[in-house]
């Protein structure tokens, strides 16, 4: 786990900062790293009174290869939807569902409502005021539980290995 | 002759973003009830910009002036505010109670 100092409160924000500061001047010259590494520096150091809270992984390796196979999903996702379009439309089994969460992280709940609308064939609708369960939208479901399942196993696992 | 190639990968991967960004936007005109639409602009959409962006890359980075790589942003990006602006709709057409599809199982009440 990263550590947080007073120089750097949000190392991890500081590092994204970083990162996108360079792939938007779109160059790896020394001047563009440093007012990188300024940036950096400044923006949460500035910024650190909207950021109350620090999430906190215990695995990035592990939130790494969830966004690799988070990527691989999404491509799965558009292609089964693009189906589902092409197709006629009357023959659609559309269902409002409602997952209950075993997450507490609010981070670790936002990931996953994303998660849930980027990828199968779901979009996260509302949640409830206590943070207790989620309501999903399907385009196409047979079986709402073994959905519930997959999305449980599938994704809420591991980010609550890696957030909780 | 490799110019040929690359110029030939580019107009596919353009090809392929549009046509999941049509079928995206086919979505929004063919399916019934406003929930069902907004799967298209959050799923097949996204394919479609990344088909583009990978075209985009692609033609940047082979031109001699270095890797191009900025196009990426505009997938994270688009991968932080789709699903962010589909919930905000869903929430603001619940509070609205939006007509759904009768057929539409499961109430939509938290």
């Amino acid at each position: 786990m990263i550590r947080s100092s007073r120089f750097l409160p949000h190392p991890l924000l500081s590092l994204t900062l970083f990162i996108v500061w360079l792939l938007l001047v779109n160059s790896l010259s020394a001047g563009s790293m440093l007012l990188a590494l300024v940036l950096a520096v400044l923006v949460p150091m500035f910024s650190h009174r909207f950021w109350p809270d620090h999430p906190r992984i215990h695995r990035p390796l592990q939130l790494m290869a969830y966004g690799l196979r988070l990527l691989r999903d999404i491509g799965i996702a558009n292609l089964h939807v693009a189906r589902l379009i092409l197709r006629s439309p009357a023959r659609l089994r559309p269902a409002f569902i409602h997952m209950s969460l075993d997450l507490r992280d609010d981070t670790a709940i936002t990931l996953l409502a994303s998660t849930v609308s980027l990828t199968p064939g779901t979009v996260s609708a509302d949640i409830s005021l206590d943070r207790r369960t989620l309501l999903i939208h399907v385009l196409d479901v047979d079986d709402p539980d073994a959905l519930i399942a997959d999305i449980k196993q599938r994704y809420e696992a591991p980010l609550k290995e890696i957030f909780e | 002759m490799i110019e040929t190639v690359i110029e030939f990968l580019v107009a596919l991967f353009l090809l392929i973003g549009a046509a999941f960004a049509f079928v995206g936007s086919l979505g929004l005109a063919r399916l019934p009830d406003f929930y069902m639409r907004l799967h298209g602009p959050t799923k097949a959409t996204t394919l479609g910009v990344g088909g583009m962006i990978l075209g985009s890359v692609l033609y940047f980075s082979t031109r001699g002036d270095g890797l191009s790589l900025h196009e990426l942003l505009v997938s994270l990006f688009l991968f932080i505010t789709a699903p962010v602006s589909a919930h905000m709709l869903a929430k603001a057409a619940l509070h609205l109670r939006v007509r759904i599809v009768e057929r539409t199982r499961g109430n939509p009440d938290v």
